[in-house]
């Protein structure tokens, strides 16, 4: 018989229980779940990854609405519970009462705001939620100032990240160093100094006193009389578990709700886990033990006798490029003897502190590699009397390899943890792969390792590498070149994030290593910025290709071909005339007709384009492109014009499609065509987007190419008339340029984002009407004839050499 | 003796780019870099005679246009795995004025 099932809080606790109690009993709960925020579960942990522009909101959902709905479970997403009425058994929300046989509360904690005057000014936010990231992150624009209250894991991550989008941060933190709860004095300075070193200021031994301001935040007074300016004020100075409602429902509460290893509160049918709980007096705020509750509770609920027994737990700060890492009790006190290795040089520190013999506490700061391992050898209780010496170097010492990457990682056991947060031991991967999992995301889906705050996913995929051997294949997330180590999707998002507008600013901003980039950056940079800012970036020729950078097609023996646009493949007897003139007057060697339905003339020299081109112009020819990463041609059919077979207009559509798109650049050619029929004479289905004309409508296809690949076509929409189906092509063309990889096509970048995405996309009517406006508003600056503006005798000399020498060389 | 001829303004050349000059034997290129310095070679790519001035110029180096082969422009040898090289002849920049040492140039037709 299924039980009702309440559930208090969609957070990081409830959820993992969520999955591991309906994959025990799939049919036998039915289940409600409320919470405050207005969405399902996330990945909190990476609100940080986020706020620095690293992620994207929907890339750290964990739930979608297809979860819930696949479940079967009531979501009441931005309903807030108020009350349990434990006589009746039923929770009351705004939505009304709702009964329970079972209940569960988890709802997390709650920011704790210190009590001082203009603590609740606008422009005071804390540190919980997407709503207070997405604040931070409308405040965080450069220049723009932020202090920071709080110089722990949160505080810092917070600073990070508005730094990272351009404000000017200062942290302010009570104590004598930061994260003082982690880390001893000599490591906090290393993070310090870390931290300083990107801008952000560091005010330790700082008391708030007050916030000031008039309508909102203006400045932060400390109690030693210094003010910081502020346009944002971020309160991270810890959080105390929420337990109002529980209180008031008379549970047993001490800082947190009362619970036992089942995870049962005072009351048998009420039931409690994650940072809300307090277990043998014991508080929780990492997401590794609320994972083990989730476990424990979701097998008590399915009638097992699972029992939860805290285990210890380590910490890592999820800021890029602060390596740190600290586990176990490192405080000084009798009795314990203390091994430290320096390296100042590279900003190295470490601290292992040892009683009787065992290791109990590790601190460690720039190289943390070695973390894990010692980490096992404090939960394990290791005896290291043998192994004093050369402790600090780790396992690569002890077991006598040197200095090879893989070593720290073959040297840790089977049980050795490997994901901290979701207790996944070295064993349970290497299972995984040798079960078949061949790649970081199979692991993950297998084992959940690395699936929380991410920054095991190093080890996993080293022992992904460690286990496959040369099978195992490093995940495409490949730098752009080796300017950076950025991907090409990092930049794209961090140019958006951070408002870079300029090459310079990118290259400054992001770290790029060389002075002005290379050939594989450089054009992808330019397109990257042209796409994002159409009004503020200018197109820079000189980080294009020589085809785009003059507008022709390089040919083997260094002249040029000329291909002039024929709109839908149409053309007439003036235009033609005036190709079979142009290529009389300049010698052309070859003319020959395309694949996509229009001609070529090859074989021109440079010098002579501008003037082919003001020839062709005259005539009312413009540039084809057939050169570029842009659109490239319509190809069409005659269509009901003509043809017998034909159910609407498709050369005219192909036409006014050619019009609308032609001069747009994009991250790789597009090519369309437009079949009157499903016979498809105009091959529409291996193009980047065909139509297929039917006699309801308009059949628009993506994703199809016939080069080095050939791809058909996959359904995207079918648009009912002409006018639509143009508007549908512009937004999926847009999409592309707003999102693709520079130089995939859109088949290639359709597989990755996938093709629902896209459709969701297109569908939505104010997502399509946005993009079709911004396709136009780049139009206005980019949808010039090329040639015509190089066909001015300003710009034409540039085709011919600066000086002729040849005369004075001769005499 | 090096005879200096004054072959253009460095504003013709634009940044990160470069222009041709005529000579008798072929072309020579003219590479304008971010720092402003400026650098004389053949224009033709011992690979396969690819137009070098149609590249990308990046850093102090360029990247053939038909088939990526990369040169240094300070000794116009081939980078990395690709062996081969170009002439390069002086050039300099003299009050916004782009020099190169036509001697140099001229004696191209007896080597
Ligand atoms: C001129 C033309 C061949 C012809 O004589 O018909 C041609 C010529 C070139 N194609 Fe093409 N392609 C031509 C139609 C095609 C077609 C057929 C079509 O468009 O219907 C295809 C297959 C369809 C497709 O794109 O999916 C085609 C697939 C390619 C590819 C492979 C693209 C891919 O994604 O796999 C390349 C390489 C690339 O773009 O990276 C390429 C690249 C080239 C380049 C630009 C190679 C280069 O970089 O120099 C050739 C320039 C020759 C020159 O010197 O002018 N060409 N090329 C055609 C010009 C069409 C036009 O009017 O613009
Ligand atoms: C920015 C940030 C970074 C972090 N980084 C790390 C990290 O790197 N590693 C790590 O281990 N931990 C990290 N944490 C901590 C981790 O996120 C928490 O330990 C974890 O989310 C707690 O899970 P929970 O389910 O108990 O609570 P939550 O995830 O907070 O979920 C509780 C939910 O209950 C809802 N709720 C509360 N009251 C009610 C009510 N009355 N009715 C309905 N709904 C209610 C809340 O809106 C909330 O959505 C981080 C936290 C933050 C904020
Ligand atoms: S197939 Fe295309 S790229 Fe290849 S030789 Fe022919 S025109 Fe050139
Ligand atoms: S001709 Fe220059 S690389 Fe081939």
């Amino acid at each position: 018989m299924t039980q009702r099932l309440v559930v208090i809080g969609a957070g990081m606790a409830s959820g993992r229980m969520i999955e591991h109690l309906l994959d025990g009993a799939p049919e036998g709960w039915d289940i409600t779940l409320f919470n405050a925020e207005p969405r399902g579960n996330y990945n909190r942990l990476m609100l940080s990854p986020v706020l620095s522009g690293e992620k994207t909101y929907d890339e750290i959902v964990t739930h979608d609405d297809g979860f819930y709905a696949a479940r079967g479970i009531a979501c009441r997403f931005g309903e807030t519970v108020t009350r349990i009425d434990r006589a009746r058994k039923v929770v009351v929300s705004a939505g009304g009462e709702t009964p329970y046989d079972r209940l569960v509360i988890a709802t997390g904690s709650a920011p704790f705001i210190i009590p001082v005057a203009g603590r609740d000014l606008p422009g005071v936010v804390t540190y919980r939620d997407l709503e207070d990231t997405n604040a931070m992150i409308a405040a965080s624009a450069p220049g723009a100032k932020a202090v920071v209250i709080g110089g722990g894991l949160l505080g810092l991550e917070a600073a990070a990240g508005m730094a990272a989008r351009g404000a000017d941060v200062t942290v302010i933190h009570l104590m004598g160093h930061l994260m003082e709860r982690q880390l001893d004095p000599a490591a906090g300075y290393l993070l310090q100094k870390d931290l300083e070193r990107r801008g952000i200021r560091v005010h330790c031994k700082g008391a708030t006193k007050a916030i000031l301001g008039r309508d909102r935040v203006e400045a932060v007074l400390l109690e030693d009389g210094t003010v910081y300016g502020a346009d944002l004020v971020c309160m991270a100075v810890g959080i105390r578990p929420e337990v109002r409602i529980a209180t008031d429902a008379a549970l047993d509460v001490g800082r947190g709700i009362t619970v036992d290893a089942r995870m049962q509160t005072s009351d048998p049918s009420i039931f409690a886990l994650g940072e809300c709980v307090e277990f043998e007096e014991q508080l929780f705020g990492l997401v590794a033990p609320l994972y083990d509750q989730a476990r424990v509770l979701a097998d008590v609920l399915n009638g097992g006798d699972a029992a939860f027994r805290p285990v210890q737990t380590a910490t890592k700060l999820k800021v890029t490029g602060c390596d740190l890492f600290s586990a176990g009790d490192f405080a000084e006190a009798p009795g314990r003897e203390e091994i430290v290795f320096r390296d100042p040089g590279r900003g190295i520190y470490k601290r292992l502190v040892i009683e009787n013999d065992r290791l109990i506490g590790a601190v460690m700061y720039g190289d943390t590699a070695d973390g894990n391992w010692f980490f096992q050898a404090i939960k394990d209780g290791t005896d290291i009397s043998a192994t004093r010496e050369t402790l600090i170097f780790g396992p690569a010492f002890a077991g006598g390899v040197q200095s090879d990457p893989l070593a720290a990682v073959a040297a840790l056991p089977p049980e050795a943890e490997i994901c901290g947060c979701n207790g996944v031991c070295k064993g349970r991967i290497v299972q995984a792969i040798e079960g078949g999992a061949t790649d970081l995301g199979q692991v993950r889906a297998q084992t959940k390792a690395s699936a929380s705050c991410g920054t095991c996913t190093g080890l996993v995929e080293q022992v992904l590498a460690l286990t496959l051997g040369d099978a195992f294949q490093k995940p495409a997330a490949q730098a752009i070149c080796g300017c950076t180590d950025l991907t090409h999707e990092e930049v794209r998002r961090l140019i958006k994030a951070r408002e870079l507008k300029s090459m310079p600013a990118v290259m400054q901003e992001l770290g790029w290593r060389t002075s002005c980039g290379c050939p594989s950056c450089r054009p992808a940079l330019n397109f990257y910025l042209l796409a994002d800012w159409p009004l503020e970036y200018r197109d820079d020729a000189q980080s294009r290709f020589v085809n785009e950078r003059l507008h022709a097609n390089i040919q083997k023996d260094g002249t040029f071909s000329v291909v002039p646009r024929m709109w839908g493949g149409v053309t007439n007897p003036r235009e033609l005339r005036a190709i079979a003139d142009a290529a009389e007057k300049y010698d052309v060697p070859m003319v020959k007709v395309t694949g996509g339905q229009r001609i070529d003339l090859l074989g021109v020299r440079k010098e002579d384009l501008p003037a082919i081109w003001a020839d062709l112009n005259a005539a009312g020819l413009v540039s084809g492109h057939a050169y570029s990463k842009g659109l490239r041609t319509v190809k069409t059919c005659v269509g009901s014009e003509f043809c017998r077979f034909g159910t609407q207009d498709s050369t005219g559509l192909g036409i006014a499609l050619e019009q609308r798109l032609w001069g747009s650049w994009t991250p790789h050619k597009v090519k369309l065509g437009v079949s009157g029929c499903p016979r498809n004479c105009a091959e529409a289905t291996c193009k980047d987007v065909g139509i297929v004309c039917v006699d309801s409508g308009y059949e628009i296809g993506v994703g199809g190419a016939a080069g080095m690949d050939v791809k058909e076509t996959q359904r995207l929409i079918k648009a009912g008339t002409e006018a639509e189906a143009i508007e549908i092509t512009v937004a999926f063309v847009q999409l592309y340029r707003e999102h693709a990889k520079y130089l995939d096509r859109p088949y290639k970048w359709i597989a990755k984002v996938g093709l629902d995405w896209v459709r969701d996309q297109i569908a939505d009517p104010a997502t399509r009407a946005g993009l079709v406006e911004r396709f136009d508003l780049s139009q206005r600056v980019y949808q010039k004839d090329p040639w015509a503006e190089r066909a001015q005798p300003r710009e034409a000399r540039r085709f011919r050499p600066v000086a002729d020498l040849s005369l004075e060389a001769a005499e | 003796m090096t005879i200096w001829i004054d072959i253009a303004a460095l504003d013709e050349i634009p940044q990160r780019g470069a222009r041709t000059v005529r000579t008798a034997q072929g072309c020579v290129a003219v590479f304008r870099t971010f720092d402003d310095r400026v650098f004389a070679l053949d224009d033709r790519c011992p690979h396969k005679g690819g137009p070098l001035s149609d590249g990308i110029v990046h850093g102090h180096a360029v990247t053939c246009p038909l088939h990526a082969w990369v040169f240094s422009l300070e000794t116009g040898m081939a980078q990395g795995a690709d062996a081969g090289s170009v002439a390069t002849y002086p050039a300099r920049v003299e009050a916004g004025r782009v020099l190169i040492d036509a001697e140099r140039l001229m004696g191209r037709r007896v080597a």
